[in-house]
């Protein structure tokens, strides 16, 4: 069974409404489509009895640093069953930055999410949890988004008194 | 040897109580191991059968820093470590020496970056610092042999009612019992 | 109550009270506590911090806050060069840096089209693996000294100390190696390297027999972590357990095996695996793990081919220096990815190797430039650290220790 061609297919007769993009570059797929449909279409692919991507590694974002859809929200899933790994994608626009969490399909996304939203600001709407994972509260930037410098804004987290 | 080699037939010894107080402190430094990242590493491997710290009277280390004496800040301070550091700094007891251990700890190392201190100096006074990313143990013992030189050289009397994170002691050229 | 909310941010301690959301801070503290562990705390392996609440000794929530070892890996990756970043990645996972040279060139080399001569994957793979035995015989012995048997954690530091000295002839450093080179390894292992690491898996099958003797018939030590810390099969798929904590739940999951990388397709070895998902499990496992890799790096010493450990690609892998002194042509080769960069063609790839704590990948976007447009660490102690307060609520203040010791996190990858 050729995963690469067999999984988009079954995602298109689910979901005959979502407009599915697929591309493969170097054996690995990819699957891009809209926000809107996130927490679906990862419930339908984690509890599909031939699919059963059960493990959700990885949560990330890319930000691309142009005016639209400036966010790219990457998911990197991984199915025991078929020994498969698959990445989903769905774009986020910096007007509305928003998704929604998919806490309720993997529960590993908790801090995933909690991740992206410290460094891209993405806010993941029904998460349970959301606050910064790795900087302070207090802290108000989000490193790493393309406008952020590499060393930082001076002065925007206190050092203690010599 | 060491102090057998002072006491003659009579088992009398005459000293200074600063030398012999000096002396005493050189001898069994008390570290107190703020492992942070990579050097808490090479610091355990310090500690180990093979390099044993224990040979310079510093094998115990202590967890708490109410019973330490000399800190060694082993691995990348970030801004959000950096009130922790000097929160357990200020909970040892004086008289008290730094050990900066490894490039980050000493100047930031390789971490340009938005979130690492360039150099735990900017909130600590620091007596050592270490180079190597990390230092091998040598190093660290070589740092430990030089803090103990450090400490030899100090008077007792200089410790009388210094404020907590005042460390302008200058350094009296006193002829102390050499140990080895 | 006002002092508690200076020393703990508000919204942590919103965090903990979630278990039950009727309650307020006043209530929820009446008969119970708050307890701050770390982040300097000898057992937290690092700069962890737990936030505890405690009815009596029994832990009723548990928060962990990371961070305080954040050190912007994936920032500094964006602003320098693939081969800049080598010896960044040898302080991700520092108990076993080999491992992740090998991830991050592996990485690059599938970004990038670049295939290492097979001598150069060999030596890899005994690399990784002699990385994997040494950061296994730490996490045993940190376990042990965490319950109480400190002789263990001596005993265990004194054999990687013998794979430092390995390290240390075959690349002049004991401890941050970079010696892995996108297309190659920086330089051929020497016959003193090869044989060294032969008398070490000769002499670390006794020496280990002799470690487990020690621990296994300490009774002090077994019922510690017996049935401590236990999580189910599904839990531990749930929230992304990888590497030996997943396997020590009875899935046997193992990338060297599901998605063989290098020649590990050419290398006979069995997967442990352990049913039981508790402490104890998870500490035999690193065991049997220690056993398999000296196997594995025995058969890669005697397979291992000779010939070339660099790629012959002038445009991507940096010529040796002799050569670069010597010759004009790969003078500007040199000078050119130095400065410029190898400049992967545009696309997107995730390559995972099965480090020592679990699944270590590596996700680069390049737009064809020298320096990777995003690179995200997919970092297993991170993903197994969110178990924690799963397995933390419901036990003793003590069993805390012997909980964080058994999933054997490092904050250097876990912070990035």
């Amino acid at each position: 069974m050729n995963h690469i061609e067999f999984i988009p297919r079954k995602l298109k007769e689910k979901f005959p409404s979502v407009d599915f993009e697929a591309s493969d570059y170097k054996g690995e797929l990819t699957i891009k489509f809209d926000k809107k449909f996130i927490v679906d279409v990862c419930r339908f692919l984690q509890s599909d009895s031939e699919l059963e991507f059960k493990l959700c590694p990885d949560i990330t974002a890319i930000d691309w640093a142009v005016r639209k859809n400036r966010f790219t929200v990457v998911y990197n899933i991984f199915s025991l069953k078929n020994n498969f790994r698959l990445r989903l994608k769905c774009d986020v626009d910096e007007s509305d930055c928003s998704i929604n969490s998919v806490v309720s399909v993997w529960q590993s996304a908790n801090w995933q999410e909690r991740e992206t939203f410290d460094m891209y600001g993405i806010n993941f709407k029904n998460h349970p949890d959301l606050r910064r994972m790795y900087m302070p509260e207090e802290f108000e930037y989000h490193p790493l988004r393309k406008d952020f410098p590499l060393m930082g804004i001076p002065d925007s987290m206190p050092l203690p008194k010599k | 040897m060491g102090l057998e080699a002072y006491i003659k037939d009579s088992g009398f010894l005459t000293t200074q109580l600063n030398a012999i107080i000096a002396w005493a402190r050189k001898s069994s430094v008390w570290p107190m191991p703020m492992g942070i990242s990579c050097c808490a590493i090479e610091m355990m491997a310090a500690g180990d059968p093979k390099y044993d710290i224990a040979r310079f009277g510093s094998e115990v280390m202590r967890f708490t820093p109410r019973q330490c004496d000399l800190m060694i800040v082993a691995g990348t301070v970030t801004y959000k470590m950096a009130p922790v550091v000097r929160k357990i700094y200020d909970q040892m007891p004086e008289p008290k020496w730094v050990i900066a251990m490894g490039a980050c700890t000493s100047s930031g190392g390789m971490y340009r970056s938005y979130s690492v201190v360039q150099g735990i100096d900017q909130f600590l006074p620091v007596d050592i610092y270490l180079a190597g990313c990390p230092p091998r143990p040598e190093n660290l013992l070589y740092a430990l042999m030089k803090i103990q030189d450090k400490i030899g050289k100090t008077k007792a009397s200089q410790f009388h009612n210094i404020p907590a994170g005042d460390q302008s002691i200058s350094l009296p050229e006193l002829n102390v019992i050499r140990n080895n | 109550m006002d002092q508690l909310e200076n020393e703990i941010h508000p919204k942590i301690l919103q965090a903990l009270l979630d278990s039950r959301n009727d309650f307020t801070l006043e209530d929820a503290l009446e008969n119970e506590m708050i307890l701050n562990m770390g982040p300097q705390h000898p057992a937290t392996h690092g700069v962890l911090r737990l936030l505890l609440r405690l009815d009596g000794e029994k832990i009723i929530a548990c928060v962990p806050e990371l961070g305080y070892l954040h050190r912007g890996y994936e920032k500094m990756a964006e602003n320098m060069s693939y081969y800049e970043y080598i010896p960044h990645t040898d302080r991700l996972d520092y108990i076993s840096p080999m491992a992740n040279n090998v991830a991050w060139v592996l990485a690059v080399e599938k970004l990038a089209g670049i295939e290492a001569p097979k001598r150069a994957q060999y030596i890899r793979m005994m690399i990784a693996e002699l990385a994997r035995i040494s950061s296994h015989l730490l996490a045993i012995g940190a376990l042990a000294m965490d319950v109480g048997a400190l002789t263990i954690f001596l005993w265990t530091l004194r054999e990687r100390e013998k794979v430092l000295d390995i390290w240390d002839i075959l690349c002049g450093a004991r401890f941050t190696n970079s010696y892995t080179r996108i297309g190659g390894v920086a330089n051929d292992a020497q016959p003193e390297a090869l044989s060294k690491a032969k008398w070490f898996i000769e002499q670390f099958e006794p020496n280990l027999a002799e470690i487990e003797q020690l621990i296994n018939s300490n009774r002090i030590f077994i019922e510690r972590v017996e049935g401590v810390g236990v999580i189910s099969k599904e839990d531990a798929i749930n929230l992304a357990f990888t590497g030996p904590n997943l396997r020590a739940c009875g899935v046997e999951f193992d990338l060297r095996r599901n998605s063989p990388y290098l020649y590990y397709n050419e290398i006979d070895f069995r997967i442990p695996t352990y049913t039981e998902g508790d402490c104890l499990a998870r500490y035999f496992l690193r065991l049997d793990e220690c056993r398999e890799s000296a196997k594995i790096v025995k058969q890669v010493l005697e397979k291992m081919p000779q010939g070339e450990v660099q790629a012959n690609m002038p445009k991507k892998v940096i010529p040796q220096k002799d050569e670069v002194y010597t010759k004009m042509e790969e003078l500007i080769h040199d000078f050119m990815i130095v400065n410029f960069g190898i400049n992967p063609p545009v696309g997107e790839i995730y390559n995972a190797i099965e480090g020592s704590k679990g699944e270590l990948g590596f996700y680069l976007v390049s737009k064809g430039e020298g320096k990777p447009w995003k690179c995200k660490i997919r970092s297993p102690s991170f993903n197994n650290l969110q178990a924690l307060p799963k397995l933390v609520v419901g036990h003793m203040i003590s069993d805390v220790v012997a909980i964080i010791g058994s999933i054997d996190p490092i904050m250097g990858e876990a912070d990035k």
